[in-house]
């Protein structure tokens, strides 16, 4: 199937899961992250998303594997994927994601869905998130010359 | 405590969200990541070019289309200060791209591949997410997106 078919019938389930589970309303998400109930009481059905879709696509996962030749993966380096680096920008950037969605209550996938409802606040999110994104894939690559420099790793081996 | 049948809509939309996560990679190779999607569309990645990648954002539009037809649309608390959305929108955008996911590429799919990446990622914006409404609520309660 044309890559650019499975690219939208994906995006369009995965937005209709979003829609069917309340959660591009950012009032179900903040209701879940006041876990304390400071506001109102706390709403755990993003558990049920979460789980939901990780079994999901775990279990998926693995079916697909077995069905997998490992030969037929050989040239295909986005199959696996790359390795687990822990460093300070994967602390760091979680945080500053997680400030951004508890203030709000809109992750990228909600915000996204919710321009279809069309004209609304949630446009301004996903311009800033634009915005964001071009400021945070800037400086994570110059933090990460920078290091590279210093420890004399060539771009071309990395 | 909440009843047992809120739990459908999200378990049912979560299953959603996994059927198409594996689609998307099944087809394309590509972890279904949100914020990785968006700025691939606009800046085009190594791989695979725009096409994918905007593809996938406009299905995600036209399920909002067809939500429109079903239910209200979503709100950001009318009270709260758009300047506020837009600050979020920046450190959502920014710590995405520097902590290399979101709630859909670290929470789901680098969750559900058990990576010990996407693990820490998740528990750390939950964590500090839940500390942000904390601290809204208690002193800036017109801020709340709740």
């Amino acid at each position: 199937m044309n890559r650019g078919v499975t690219g939208y019938l994906a995006g369009l389930v995965f937005g209709l899961g979003l829609v069917v589970s309340g959660m591009i309303d950012p009032a179900n998400v903040v209701g879940f992250l006041d876990f304390g109930g400071l506001t109102a009481p706390w709403q755990p059905a993003l558990i049920g998303v979460m789980g939901g879709a990780v079994l999901t696509h775990g279990l998926l996962l693995r079916l697909l594997e077995r069905r997998q030749q490992p030969a037929a993966f050989a040239g295909c380096a986005d199959l696996t994927p790359p390795p687990a680096f822990i460093d300070r920008r994967l602390f760091i950037g979680s945080a500053i994601f997680g400030v951004g969605w508890g203030l709000s209550g809109y992750c990228p996938g909600p915000a996204i869905v919710s321009l279809g409802f069309g004209p609304g606040r949630a446009w301004l999110f996903v311009a800033a998130l634009i915005v964001g994104g071009f400021v945070g894939g800037f400086v994570a690559d110059a933090v990460r010359d920078s290091r590279d420099r210093l420890l004399g790793v060539s771009a071309a081996g990395r | 405590m909440p009843s047992l049948s809120g739990f459908v809509p999200a378990v049912l939309g979560g299953v959603l969200v996994g059927l198409a996560a594996t689609l998307y990679w099944a087809a394309n190779r590509r972890v279904a990541g949100v914020s990785g999607i968006v700025r691939g569309a606009i800046a085009g990645g190594a791989a695979g070019g725009r096409g994918q990648p905007l593809a996938f954002l406009l299905g995600l539009v036209s399920a909002g289309g067809v939500g429109s037809l079903f239910r209200a649309a979503p709100h950001a608390a009318a009270a709260q200060p758009s300047a506020v959305l837009v600050l979020a929108g920046l450190l959502v955008g920014f710590g995405t791209a520097v902590g290399g996911g979101c709630t859909s590429g670290h929470g789901v799919c680098g969750v559900a591949r058990l990576r010990l990446r996407s693990l820490i990622a998740t528990a750390t914006f939950v964590a500090v997410g839940a500390l942000t409404v904390a601290l809204v609520a208690r002193l800036l309660p017109t801020w709340s997106a709740r």
